[in-house]
């Protein structure tokens, strides 16, 4: 599903370049459930940012279901983030004047699908994330859980290949983390990728795979056994 | 850009941020809706400098005479210069290719006017036919003096309306009424109304003929007046006026024995000089208020530009989201011009609207010596809407444009 070879990344800042990739070499299969950790400044969101297409390599390659991720146009990799990619970001980012509904429709408004077969299948997928009630509420009158369950819900929307989330937890209390991980876990035994950067290593074990950073390398990369957080919900 | 989806998800945004569209609104409006009221005042102005000067046919020389300043060929000092009908038969039978109208004048300076115990004071002049249109004068009822009442001497009066307001106080019809007019008891056949207002509605006319012999007069006049005919271009006119006006000079300074450079014996007035410089005030005040507008609209896009820059900047993030899950530039682009030049439409109509509804209502009311018929031309309002809402896109593009290019991972790095 995804193959990364060899990839550079150093951003300027000011007269001094940081390098912040070193030669990363990453492959996921469909299907897996991968946890991306290190420290601050070891790459992480770079990396991921780079597979979401919201960046771009330096060096490397990077192919993403087949299609090789270079020198894309904005236009192209607009189409490509709505057809291959849902993202969960750690401040949600949900738009703050459209409802839980309507959030959750916009991929599908920018795939040009119509506003009714739109707005089904938006609350099928609220229904999924058990908001279907909130399908009327704007985010301010929601708990951060709910508004992440919201964000997953309008990651899933267009059915992406791959599930990218940020942090997903980073701004929730620890009960509301682990349901949030549990709705991914589902997802992710549905035969969803997902891939999930975290620093919070209880998370990272929810997942089946986990892949440190460090200085911009890969440190280790180790399948392990996943844990339920359905145990402690 | 028609598409129906696309208008939906506009409205969406526009009725969900219900303060940033009103103010938004507002702005435009209030820029078009004062655009509007200027206009409206500089219309107002111009056309009351024009109607101040309407009340004489624009196109009028008068001639008086005065005393003589200089001495010239063994005539002297302080000789006072009479005109006699000969001087006015002879210059209009010289003249006659530049004459359109012509009437020579035996004012009598104030006569006691009596109408049963009503009483006046008013200027008496005895005139020509053709010094009904020489005055711009209309007649209200019956006729003005004609060339039978100068041949047969008939004390025939034509009276000005504010004299029949005075003196005919219980609306009493003055046609075929006596009246007593220093002494002598005239037949009232007019009444006449005249643009320059009430002080030039305070005169009576009657036929010179009858005047002259009334008074004892002789031959003498007191003065002439011509207005001259029309020509195409403003300057021609000027021209041949001042031809006329040089020529008339000339030929009775010659008659009279005045020298060709005295100041003081011949007065001359040619309106038409006069009426130049009325149109270069016009003109300056009409440039003045396009000044204004201009500015104004120029105010106007940068206001516009303005709010365009400020709503790109707040809506970074939405524009991130936006980008992040798949809307493409070019749709980031149309969507905030879409809703500018949406807002801009409508906002600009609704001003442009209440600014002629205003017009249309106080206009009657604010009628004034210098202000009159305070009227907008739509089509300049159109005109200068259009260019508001084009600069306001043009404006609102760069902003667009930018944030359009905004990668998704800045603007979502905010928090």
């Amino acid at each position: 599903m995804i193959e990364i070879k060899d990839l550079h990344k150093s951003y300027q800042m000011g007269k001094n370049s940081l390098h912040v990739l070193k030669g990363i070499n990453f492959d996921v299969k469909e299907g897996e459930f991968v946890s991306i950790m290190g420290s601050s400044g070891s790459g992480k969101s770079t990396l991921l940012n780079i597979i979401g297409i919201l960046d771009e390599t330096d060096e490397g390659s990077y192919t993403l279901d087949n299609v090789p991720i270079k020198n894309l146009n904005e236009t192209i990799a607009s189409q490509y983030r709505n057809k291959f990619l849902g993202f969960v970001f750690q401040s949600f980012n949900l738009i703050n004047y459209k409802t839980a509904l309507d959030n959750v429709a916009l991929p599908l408004y920018y795939q040009g699908m119509a506003r009714k077969e739109r707005m089904e299948r938006s609350m099928h997928y609220l229904e999924k994330v058990g908001l279907a009630n909130w399908a009327k509420h704007l985010p301010n009158e929601m708990s951060g859980g709910q508004k992440q369950r919201v964000a997953i819900a309008r990651a899933l929307a267009s059915d992406p290949k791959v599930l990218l989330a940020d942090e997903p937890t980073g701004a929730l209390d620890t009960k509301t983390s682990y349901e949030v991980m549990e709705l991914i876990q589902q997802i992710n035994d549905e035969g969803k990728t997902v891939l999930v950067v975290t620093h919070e290593p209880d998370i990272a074990d929810m997942t089946k795979r986990i892949v440190y950073l460090k200085d911009g390398q890969i440190e280790s990369d180790k399948l392990v056994n996943q844990i339920r957080a359905s145990q402690y919900v | 850009m028609f598409s129906i989806e696309r208008w939906q998800e506009i409205f969406e945004g526009l009725y969900k941020n219900k303060l940033r569209t009103a103010l938004t609104g507002v702005s435009v409006a209030s820029g078009i809706f004062i655009l509007v009221i200027l206009l409206g005042a500089g219309n107002g102005i111009q056309n009351g400098i024009q109607k101040q000067f309407e009340q004489d046919a624009v196109n009028r020389v008068s001639v008086w005479p005065g005393v003589t300043q200089k001495e010239y060929n063994g005539l002297g000092v302080g000789r006072s210069v009479q005109l006699h009908n000969a001087d006015y038969d002879l210059a209009t039978t010289l003249l006659k290719d530049y004459i359109e109208y012509k009437s020579a004048i035996f004012s009598v300076w104030s006569g006691n006017i009596v109408y049963k115990k009503e009483t006046g004071t008013y200027r008496v002049e005895g005139v020509h036919p053709d010094y009904q249109f020489i005055e711009n004068a209309s007649m209200v009822k019956g006729r003005f003096v004609n060339q039978s009442d100068n041949a047969n001497y008939e004390k025939n009066v034509i009276i000005g309306q504010k004299v029949a307001n005075d003196l005919f106080k219980n609306g009493e019809d003055p046609l075929g009424e006596q009246l007593n007019v220093s002494g002598m008891i005239y037949k009232v056949v007019g009444v006449y109304s005249d643009p320059g207002g009430e002080r030039e509605e305070s005169r009576v006319f009657i036929p010179i003929a009858t005047a002259q012999k009334a008074y004892s007069a002789g031959d003498s006049i007191r003065s002439m007046a011509f207005t001259l005919k029309k020509s195409g271009q403003f300057d021609n006119a000027v021209a041949e006026s001042h031809e006329f006006t040089q020529k008339l000079e000339t030929f009775l300074k010659a008659r009279h024995t005045i020298a060709p450079d005295d100041q003081g014996a011949l007065y001359i007035n040619n309106s038409l000089e006069q009426a130049k410089n009325i149109y270069i005030i016009t003109g300056g005040v009409q440039a003045f208020f396009w000044f204004v507008g201009i500015c104004t609209i120029i105010a106007g896009v940068v206001g516009v530009g303005n709010i365009m820059l400020i709503i790109v900047k707040e809506r970074t993030k939405e524009i991130g989201i936006r980008k992040a899950l798949g809307a493409s530039p070019i749709s980031i682009i149309t969507m905030i011009l879409q809703e500018a030049v949406f807002i801009t439409v409508i906002a600009g109509f609704s001003g442009l609207i209440f600014g002629l509804i205003v017009w249309e209502i106080v206009g009657p009311y604010v009628e004034a010596d210098f202000f009159t018929r305070p009227e907008v031309d739509f089509n300049v309002a159109v005109t200068t809407l259009v260019i508001l809402i084009v600069a306001g896109a043009f404006a609102g593009f760069v902003p667009a444009y930018r944030a359009a290019k905004i990668r998704p991972i800045v603007a979502l790095r905010g928090e």
